[in-house]
């Protein structure tokens, strides 16, 4: 083996075995016998639906694929999909895919959480394992409430939200998971909803392509705890109002045609959505998914408010970093590299033997 | 050393090249404790470690023990500060790093007073009177110099102004600063004690050119310290014989000196291979554990993969992830962060991969005494998760043993698809031996069959892939890692049918799973060696099982009150879960069970449970290893004979 070229991008799947040409798998293929048993109607069927559509058109072999999940209703997914998978503990799926990454190039691993795995008691892993680029795809399912436990506000349940755990109104204030990732150098990060099939299964394409951690946060709909959360970007019309499509290398803009604002950057770097007959062109935000900072990115995500008046969705940021996994295979790699020869018994020997040995008779 | 008789002049054996004649009387002993005493950066770790080396070179048998400060830069000349490093060596088998010295090297007041208790009347001192100043008295709290005020009259003491004898010895040496020169002091003392005890210095002169090849000045003057030394013993009045030491008996072949966190990594990597199957290492710092991650992280020409985590947790779920995928997938830790992995070790169990924790256990609870000893995280790692999850729990019994029993650990795990805890211990962690290196061809042929066949039929007659069909000898489920065709399946932690694996809340399978989890473990007692009892005389009533680490001090106890006519049997776990097929029969044989542990009665209360015997609970925590002497007092005592005050021979 030589050393792997980190500068290189290479596609998420890279070293994942393909089908034979002509090969295809359909999504029939990626549902297992296991029959789904979320709530009727809960946004979970839709966005396995999607994901079991998108995975034939990675073309890759089924076997290679491995879905990893922590505890929640989101992480009964890997059940599902007639892949290998893995349902955790909680909150520890990304250090176990981590594990699993590093250890096997040729496999593609997802890593399906919820709100409450993923940023209140897995919060620590998930941010580290953005820093490091591991090549996973983490799919967050932010439905914005405990649902497996009952209805408990989660750390994205907005501030005052009445809950069984907050008959007062919860006084936590809430994380925007997109700031987050941004905030822990994620190097792709989108967001989409669970019943955008369209829009999603885009997303999760280019989460694949990404060699990386690609961190997709899905808003999705729990009808039994949180009924409407994000009807304000999936209802028709109020999405032609609030939901601003990020589109690499277009004005960053929200509003139907007549009523459309454009972002602005003011002088002192402030940005804001004004009237798009006033805004000054020069000063008008282009998206750049492939910005090195991500400060743009950071802006655009904090516009977020809590009354849902503007909605970034799309790919956020779409950046190239030398991966964690890569990182240590290529090492492992230079160094079995200079021995010239798989290591065996006689390398061990020379490694037990040390540098001051004695002998005796 | 007083118990020397011969005397004779020159040296008795010749080794090594470079080893000068000594015109002095020599002496011969039969074993030696020194201990090299000063500040943390005094370099008394690097002198112990190459007089250590020298001594092999002899082919002495030897323990050695480091004590390292708890604090990483305590202030100078404190007695927190004082860091120290204890070694052990014999013309016969040695069992310990010794309990009290019979020379003590102490480069400052602190190290002085810090070590004196240790130190029995009429054993050896040797100060450096350099560092005695008034201030330096005064931060350790002596109102007067110990070494003038005559109260170390009881002690053979040698005041040596060590700093200043190198610094003048280094005289010519100008384009060195005083300091440079001072730093040479550990060189000199080494110097003075390699001839003390007739070692060669040829290994420490190679050590240096090596070490300082690249500045020649510091280089020549590191020599000229030692051989100032050397040269200093042998002229001074002050020392009237030297000491020879004979090798002991050993097994012919090739030695290096060991310790123990060394010994488990390499084990592992050792054990890994010989699966055939990389090793994954998922592991977060924490004393004493981490230099295993350290070893490991240095042996990548092996294939070896270390992933250092974000916290504990995350170290195990990388292990377990590697696991999943098909590693031999290792965590190393400690006391505090075995509590942390609890959660991911049930996972484990349920899932029934294998997976190596590794737990150098330290002094507790909570942090407790990071870089003090302790055997109390046996009842944790037996008991420490939530639901009925057992899982295998091994303890080495010396440096050298953790290497096999790494090796143990990982062919349990992967041939009962169970995580395995190994629990070392500060003692055996940082202590070391001569170890005899093995041939890594003699090792257990360790290779894994993964599964690569659908293995059933479902319901409508379909071939299907069962991930719980168990293997009917050793219950073991089979390992199909991703990349399989076919073998495609889901595990998690919710409970599992019996042979498909799918999800299951039936009462009935979850009781019966819970017993195959435990049948599976409890069988490996077939596979594992029987416990033996040593027992000389074979008449003794008194049987003393030791477990982990007491192995050296519970021998050397024992071997003290045999030489003192009394019968008592010796018996020692390795295996603590499951315990030795004959564990229960071997127990009921003896009208008196004496267990000493370094904790508060763990192993006892499982022997009363589990096999209705009554123990005799022997018990310390003080975050060091038992003494000797100790033990053997209580042996001693058990049996009806007195042994004697000081730790005897062989
Ligand atoms: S509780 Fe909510 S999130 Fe959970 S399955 Fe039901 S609808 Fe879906």
């Amino acid at each position: 083996m030589t050393a792997v070229d980190l500068e290189t991008p290479r596609l998420g799947y890279a070293d994942v075995p393909r089908l034979a040409d002509g090969e295809k798998l359909t999504r029939k293929d990626f549902t297992s016998d296991m029959e789904a048993r979320w709530c009727p109607g809960c946004g979970d069927y839709a966005i396995l639906s999607t994901v079991q559509g998108m995975l034939p058109d990675l073309g890759l072999k089924r076997e290679n694929v491995v879905f990893v999940s922590g505890i929640g209703c989101s992480s009964r997914f890997p059940y599902y999909v007639e892949t290998y998978g893995m349902h955790s503990i909680h909150g520890r799926a990304p250090a176990i895919a981590t594990g699993i990454a590093t250890t096997r190039s040729d496999l593609s691993v997802w890593v399906v959480t919820g709100d409450g795995d993923a940023l209140s008691i897995g919060g620590n892993h998930l941010i580290h394992a953005l820093r490091r680029n591991v090549n996973l795809k983490i799919l967050l399912f932010n439905n914005r409430i405990y649902g497996l436990t009952k209805g408990q506000y989660s750390p994205t349940s907005e501030q005052g939200k009445i809950t069984k755990s907050s008959p007062m109104g919860s006084v936590d204030h809430p994380f925007n998971p997109v700031s987050l990732a941004l905030g822990a150098d994620a190097t792709f990060v989108a967001r989409s909803t669970d019943t955008d099939r369209a829009h999603l299964s885009s997303i999760l394409k280019a989460a694949a392509d990404h060699r990386g951690t690609a961190f997709v946060e899905i808003y999705q709909n729990c009808l039994i705890f949180n009924d409407g959360a994000f009807v304000a970007v999936k209802d028709r019309e109020q999405q032609q109002e609030r939901a601003v499509w990020l589109t690499d290398g277009q004005p960053v803009a929200v509003g139907p045609e007549g009523n459309r604002r454009v972002l602005v950057r003011d002088a002192a770097g402030h940005v804001a959505y004004v009237p798009e007959a006033e805004a000054d062109p020069t000063r008008v935000v282009v998206h750049d998914e492939h910005a090195e900072d991500p400060g743009q990115a950071f802006a655009i995500s904090r516009l977020d408010d809590a009354e849902m008046s503007t909605v970034p969705l799309g790919i956020f940021r779409n950046v190239s970093r030398p991966t964690y996994d890569d990182g240590v295979r290529a090492q492992i790699a230079t160094a079995t590299g200079r021995l010239g020869h798989e290591a065996g018994s006689d390398d061990l020997r020379k490694v037990l033997l040390g540098n001051d040995t004695w002998t005796v008779g | 050393m007083s118990d020397g008789s011969l005397t004779s002049h020159g040296p008795s054996t010749d080794h090594g090249s470079r080893l000068r004649m000594t015109s002095k009387s020599v002496q011969q002993v039969d074993r030696v404790v020194i201990r090299f005493a000063g500040d943390s950066g005094d370099g008394m770790q690097l002198t112990g470690d190459r007089f250590t080396s020298e001594t092999a070179a002899i082919g002495n048998d030897l323990a050695t023990l480091p004590n390292y400060p708890a604090e990483i830069r305590a202030p100078q000349g404190t007695i927190p500060g004082v860091s120290s490093f204890q070694l052990h060596f014999a013309d016969h088998h040695v069992l310990t790093p010794g309990d009290a010295p019979d020379v003590l090297v102490a480069m400052n007041p602190a190290a002085l007073k810090a070590n004196m208790a240790d130190m029995p009347r009429g054993s050896t001192i040797i100060v450096n009177t350099d560092e005695f100043t008034k201030r330096n008295l005064a931060k350790v709290g002596y109102a007067e110099s110990p070494v003038a005020d005559g109260s170390l009259e009881s002690w053979h003491v040698h005041a040596l102004p060590l700093t200043s004898m190198t610094v003048q010895a280094l005289a010519e040496f100008d384009a060195l600063t005083k300091k440079d020169k001072e730093r040479a002091k550990n060189m000199f003392a080494l110097g003075l004690l390699s001839w003390l005890y007739n070692r060669s210095t040829t290994g420490t002169e190679a050590f240096l050119h090596k070490k300082f090849g690249a500045n020649p000045d510091i280089l020549q003057a590191n020599l000229k310290a030692l051989r100032s030394g050397w040269n200093y013993g042998e002229t001074t009045e002050d020392f009237a014989v030297s000491y020879v030491v004979n090798p002991a008996e050993m097994s012919p072949g090739t030695y290096r000196n060991v310790t123990g966190n060394a010994a488990t990594a390499y084990g592992m990597a050792a054990g890994a291979l010989r699966t055939g199957r990389p090793l994954a290492l998922g592991s977060y710092p924490i004393t004493p554990a981490s230099d295993i991650l350290h070893v490991l992280s240095g042996l990548k020409q092996l294939g070896v993969t270390t992933m250092q985590a974000e916290d504990e947790i995350a170290g195990i779920g990388m292990a377990l992830g590697a696991a999943f995928a098909g590693a031999i997938a290792l965590t190393t830790t400690s006391g505090p962060g075995l509590a942390l992995k609890s959660e991911t070790i049930g996972l484990a169990i349920s899932l029934e991969l294998p997976l190596v924790i590794v737990d150098v256990q330290r002094g507790g609870p909570s942090t407790g005494l990071p870089t003090k000893t302790e055997q109390a995280d046996l009842l944790q790692a037996m008991f420490g998760r939530n639901g009925e999850a057992p899982c295998v729990v091994l303890a080495p019994q010396s440096p050298v043993d953790c290497f096999d029993m790494s090796v143990e650990s990982i062919r349990l795990a992967t041939k009962y698809m169970t995580p395995v805890i190994l629990l070392t211990d500060g003692y055996l962690a940082n202590g070391s031996e001569p170890w005899l290196v093995p041939q890594v061809d003699d090792l257990p042929d360790l290779t894994v069959h993964l599964a690569t066949k659908l293995n059933g039929t479902d319901a409508a007659g379909n071939k299907v892939f069962h991930p719980f069909l168990r293997d009917p000898e050793t219950l073991a489920r089979p390992w199909a890692v991703p990349g399989t065709p076919e073998l495609e399946h889901r595990i998690g932690g919710i409970e599992k049918a019996d042979v498909t694996g799918a999800i299951s809340y039936d009462p009935d399978n979850h009781d019966h799973m819970t017993r195959l989890r435990a049948a599976k473990i409890d069988g490996i007692a077939k596979d594992i060696p029987a416990l033996e009892v040593e027992d000389p005389s074979g008449e003794a009533d008194v049987l003393v099982l030791g477990w982990g680490s007491t192995y050296g001090p519970v021998a050397a106890a024992v071997r003290a009150v045999r030489n003192g006519g009394g019968k008592v049997a010796r018996a020692h776990l390795r295996h603590l879960n499951p315990f030795p097929a004959n564990t229960g029969e071997v127990l009921k044989r003896y009208s008196h069970v004496i267990v000493p542990e370094m904790n508060s009665g763990q192993l006892a209360l499982l022997l009363r449970a589990k096999y209705l015997v009554d123990i005799d609970s022997y018990t310390s925590v003080r975050g060091l290893p038992f003494s000797t002497v100790e033990l053997a007092d209580v042996l001693g005592r058990a049996v009806g004979v007195t042994t004697a005050e000081k730790e005897t021979t062989r």
